[in-house]
This record gives C-alpha cells, structure tokens and sequence, in this order.
C-alpha cells in the first residue's frame, strides 16, 4: 500500500485526480521547458553542487533541530522538537526554493523573474536569491499584505526588487499570483516565474516540494540522532503548503509517522470568514475541488464557481487554495488537516515567545497552535517535530497591536 | 451534422471573406443589456459572437475585460445566467455563439449538466481558456456528445507538434493567440503573426480566428488573405465600459449598442473590402 504514499503521481504532474496544468496555451511550451530544465538540473552535478553550496554557505543549513525543552514541560504532553528553518537566511524556509529556482532561470537563460507574495517572505526571498545571482526582479503583492508586511516591503525594495501593489480582488496572495501569471504570459520568453509555493500548474507544485523536502531530510537524521526513533506526529501550517510537504514528504513512507497539516481558520468557519481549505471536518464550509491558477486542487468558492474571499490573520495562510499534493493527502487520509483560528494564532506565538525565546512567524503560529488543540489527544510518550517555518520579525506591527 | 459555426466558416471561405468574431462579457453591465448588444453584433455583421462568462480571477486577461468581469459579477451573472440568455438571444437571432469562460465555473455546474444546458440553449460551441488539450479528455466527449464545438488556443509559443495536437481536440475553428499576453488592444500586429498562420495552416484544414490585440480596421485588413476571421473583444467591452460610466440606464445601453455597431460595421467594412497596403502602413 505504500507506493501511492511514497509517490502519489498517478500521471505526469498528478497527485490522484489532483495537479495537472490548467493554464492559458502560451505556458504550456514554457512549463515544459522548465520541467526539463529541472529534470536535468536533478542529475546535473554542477547543478547540484552548486545548489548544495547556497543552501549551506548562503543559506544557512542545515537548520538546527531544537529541543524545546520548557514548551515541553509547560505543555505537559509530547516531547517537542523545533525544526528551526526561522534561523535561515531572510528569516523563513522560502530561501530553499528560491535558491533552487533561481539557479534554473540562470541556467533557462532568464535574466529576469518574478514572484508573487502574501506575507512577503517569499519576495524578500526571490529578491534576495535575484540580487545574489544578478537577475532581474519584480514582485506582485496585495496592497492589503503591503500594509500588514510593510518591514519585508521595505526589504525586497534595499534588495533592488520591484514591488508592485496589485490592488484587485481581495488584495491579497490570489491576487498577486493572477498578475504575477499575467506578467509572465506576457514577458515569458525572457521570464521566470518564481512561484513560492506547492501551488500552480505541473511541474511547480513537484519541483518546489523537491526544493523543500531538505527539511524532512535534516530532520529525519537530527531527530534519529537526538531520540533514536522517528517522531510520531508533525505539525506545520499549509498555506499553499510548501513548509509542510517539505517536512512531511520525508516521513510518507514511514505509515506510523503522523501528520498534521494546519490551516487558517481566520474569525470562523462561514465562507470568507477563514482560509481553511481541507477542514470541513470542523464545520468551515465552501470548499470543493476546482481549478485555480494552474492546478486542480481544494478551492474555496461559491456554488457557481467563483472563488471566494479568504480572511486570515497571516498573509501566508490568507489563500483560497491549497497544493495539490496535500488534497491527495487528505482524501488518503496520510496527512490531517485541522484548522486553527486568528486569536489561537495569537496565543500560541505569544507562548512560545515567552517559553522558548523564539517569536514565531504568525504562519507558523497557527502550526503550534494546532499542536496545542491537539494536545488532549496525545500521550507523554509521543514525538513532536514541528516546523517553525519562519520568524515574527515581520509581524511584530500585528502583534504590538493585537497581544 | 455541420454546426452553425462550420456553416458560417464555410459561407466566408465561399465569400472570399474574413469572418468578425465580435467578443463581449456576458452580464456587463447587466444582463439585460447582453441580448440587445448580441442582437446589435449580428445586424452589424459579426459572423460568430464569443459570450464571456465572468469569473472571479481571469488571469488570462488585460485590464478591461478584468473590469467587465468585476461589473458582470457585480450585476449577478452567473454561468447558469448565461445560458439562460443564450436561450433568449437564440429565439431571436441564428448567429454562432460561442461560450467563452474560464474552466472553474463549468466544471462546478459539471460537464454534464452544461454541456446539456448548453446545448439545448442554442450555444454552438465552448472555448475554456485555461483548460488544455492534455486535461480536456472528459470535456471534448461529453461537449462532443452534445454537437459542442471545442475551440482551443494556440499561441506563438506553440510548437507545430502542440498546434498539431492543440488542431486535432478543435472543432468549429481554431483561435489563434496574436502575441503572447493577456487580452487587451494594441497598435500594431505582431511581425511573427504570419509565421504562426502559416505554422497552423500546415497542420490543419480548420478555419484559423485570430485574437488578441484587434482593435483597428486596419488590423482586420492586414487579416484579409491571412486568417480566416478576426476576434475583436476589449475593443468591443471598452465601448460599453465608455458608454455605461455613469450607469447601466436605458440611454446609456441604447448609447453602448450604437457604439457596438458602429465599431463591427467599420471592422467589417474593412473585412469586406480591405484597405490598400500604402493605406494600413500610412
């Protein structure tokens, strides 16, 4: 039974009935050469080696698995492990697939990419990754995130990137990534779009999780070293979901390895009142599966099929969708998906703030609350790791106001 | 059985003739108004007209039809709406309509369900601009099934092996992407146009529209000997936009369907009698 789990591509580019490429007919030559740019990039050693080098030297891995020995004992229940991709370069796991993707605009011959953001980690990402290899770079984000993520604004634009404000729709990630895709139609015979997450149309959501699957990867080890066993649960937050697939795609093929994907369950569970995409288990309605930007996935929208408005706390959770792979998780019941709200968020990063000394990205607040709310369910004998994707830098405007 | 649309293509290539495919927003800037602007297209001359079906995020389009997007939705339309003013346009008018939408909102009625709604309706064919050839497998038989036309893009990335392949899941005709980018007008026609016509024309015997960027009589004369028929769309939606600024009134509609009108009798005045070379370059 394990093969679907070990590698759940039933086709090229599908998870189940999951992926595949949805995209207006001028992307499709360019995806395809993309796809093959990266399948040769995998058994490139030049490539390889040179990915190797900016994910230790620049990047800085590998991250540390951190005991958190107090949130441990205030919790009262499983030994928790921090897997701390905070401590990167640019302060979130988003470097990991940037560094990647931009190796292959150099090597595509792209001068220029671009990239859409939500929380503004993944542009300071590609900013940076842009800077570093000398490549063009534009970034598309909400004009709401701009005003909730003004410290990564300010950061993309020393870096020399161009934000645009992209104020349609809800002025959020959905509408970044529709002008990102417009851009890229437009310009893409010099273009690279360098999408942040497991999101979009075949080859990205397989390509951004292999570049993400080094945390499942350190992990793994570290926790073997540190306890001599595997954990028994993971928990990290999905937004579009590239943290947690590439913490959990490691673990698929060990069945007793638990895995807690969480989501944001904004203010409630009526439609536009949360992005949770996966949890109608907990009452949040109006998600089905449908096709948005490029892939064929779980998709919040109304009855006639327009896609609905999100509301979160955390830019990087506020999205109507989720990654292809974690909506085949999810039917295979191999991953869980639970949804946490705005004022749990809150709680949770204050705790940790306060017991381990670490200010968690809002992000991945919502993964240590989902541990929390799980809590009752768990034994002192179990094994958390736990994704700390990013750090609270950014959000200290949110939280000053809020806590 | 020959689908209205064949018919049409077939009288234009008798005629020695460029078809116009007049596109609007279905819904903008109410659903009302759509019957009188198609009615108003097909007295003017278009020969087949595209009926936008408004979605949420239409990432393959320019800023005007975003706009006519936002403004349907707005007045309530609905893909279901939509097929109910298809009915209405067919108890008056014998044009080739054909729907255009976005691949989400036809897959949540479910392919059955529109298919046969559109069908009985009086549609005569269905381009979803992000559902690909690759994807299409259900789509092409249940829309087949019901006589539908599938048109698919091609684009000037397209290599002859996609056009190829993109050619043989079409029916009706093929439209062919002027430039890469979203929808919207421009001045000038790409120099590599005539590259990719004479790219499709090797691979298939369907009728090629060509779209994106048509605004000008000009631009439909530089079609004439070239395409088959032309596709004028935000051209045609900023007209409306221009004419309902202030309101969807009976005198601001009645000002959006003259302006229509005008704006097709002029593109096929040009696709009639075309304008000499040292008149389109002047």
């Amino acid at each position: 039974m394990s093969s679907i789990l070990e590698s759940p591509a039933t086709a090229p580019g599908h998870f189940g009935p999951y992926g595949g490429r949805y995209v207006p007919e001028t992307l499709m030559v360019p995806l395809f050469e993309l796809e093959r740019a990266y399948e040769l990039g995998k058994s490139d050693a030049l490539f390889q080696a040179h990915f190797q080098n900016l994910l230790r030297n620049f990047a800085g891995r590998p991250t540390p698995l951190q005991f958190a020995s107090r949130l441990t004992e205030k919790l009262g229940g499983p030994r928790i492990y921090l897997k701390r991709e905070d401590l990167l370069h640019t302060g979130a796991h988003k470097i990991n697939n940037a560094i990647g993707q931009g190796l292959l605009a150099v090597k595509m011959g792209k001068p220029r990419i671009i990239a859409e953001t939500g929380a503004g980690q993944h542009g300071v990402a590609s900013a940076t990754v842009a800077a570093h290899l000398g490549l063009e770079c534009v970034v598309y984000m909400g004009t709401e995130d701009m005003a909730r993520q003004a410290l990564n604004v300010a950061r993309m634009r020393m870096l020399g990137a161009r934000v645009v404000a992209v104020d349609s729709g809800s002025r959020t990630l959905k509408d970044a990534i529709n002008e990102a895709m417009r851009d890229w139609v437009t310009n893409v015979r010099t273009t690279h779009y360098l999408l942040g997450s497991v999101l979009g149309a075949h080859p990205y959501p397989v390509m951004v999780r292999d570049f993400q699957a080094v945390i499942g990867r350190e992990a793994r080890q570290q926790i073997l070293a540190a306890e001599n066993r595997l954990p028994t649960h993971l928990f990290a937050c999905v937004g579009g979901g590239s943290n947690s697939i590439g913490l959990f795609h490691e673990f698929l093929r060990y069945p007793d390895v638990k895995m807690i994907g969480v989501e944001a369950g904004g203010r409630g569970g009526q439609l536009g009142e949360h992005a949770a995409r996966l949890a109608a288990h907990q009452g949040f309605t109006g998600a089905r599966p449908g096709v948005l930007q490029g892939t064929y996935t779980y998709v919040l929208q109304n009855e006639d099929g327009q896609i609905a408005t999100t509301h979160s706390i955390s830019a990087g959770l506020d999205y109507p969708a989720i990654g292809p792979e974690h909506a085949w998780l999810a039917d295979q019941r191999r991953a869980e998906y639970w949804a946490v709200s705005d004022q749990a968020a809150l709680d949770a990063a204050r705790l940790l703030s306060r017991t381990e000394g670490i200010i968690p990205a809002l992000e991945s607040a919502h993964a240590i609350a989902g541990l929390v709310e799980r809590l009752p369910k768990m034994t002192k004998n179990d094994l958390v790791i736990l994704n700390l994707s990013g750090r609270g830098d950014k959000d200290m405007d949110t939280y000053s106001r809020l806590l | 059985m020959n689908t209205r649309i064949e018919k049409r293509f077939e009288a234009l290539r008798e005629a020695g003739e460029l078809g116009i495919v007049g596109y609007i927003t279905a819904g903008d800037p109410s659903p009302d108004a759509t019957p009188e602007f198609v009615a108003a297209l097909d007295q003017a001359g278009a020969d087949v007209i595209e009926l936008g079906v408004p979605f949420s995020d239409p990432l393959a389009d320019g800023p005007t039809i975003q706009r006519a997007s936002e403004r349907a939705l707005k007045s309530g339309t609905t893909l279901a709406k939509v097929l109910d003013l298809v009915r209405l346009i067919r108890q008056a008018s014998q044009v080739p309509l054909v729907l255009f939408s976005y691949y989400n909102p036809i897959l949540q009625m479910g392919l059955e369900k529109f298919a046969s709604t559109a069908a009985e309706a009086g549609a005569d064919g269905v381009l979803a601009t992000d559902l690909t050839p690759e994807e299409s497998d259900d789509y092409r038989r249940i829309l087949g099934a019901q006589h539908l036309d599938t048109i698919f893009l091609g684009a000037p990335t397209s290599t002859d092996e996609r056009l190829a392949k993109i050619a043989a899941c079409s029916s009706g005709f093929l439209y062919l992407i002027s430039r890469t980018g979203v929808t919207g007008a421009k001045d000038a026609l790409p120099d590599d146009l005539p590259a990719l016509l004479r790219r499709a024309r090797a691979v298939t015997r369907l009728p090629m529209a060509v779209g994106f960027g048509i605004s000008l009589p000009a631009h439909v004369s530089v079609l004439g000997g070239l395409a088959d028929a032309a596709v004028v769309g935000s051209a045609l939606v900023s007209e409306i936009e221009k004419a309902t600024k202030s309101g969807a009134s009976a005198s601001a509609i009645d000002a959006a369907t003259s302006a229509l009108s005008e704006k097709v009798r002029a593109l096929k005045q040009a696709a009639r009698h075309g304008l000499s070379r040292r008149e389109v370059t002047r």
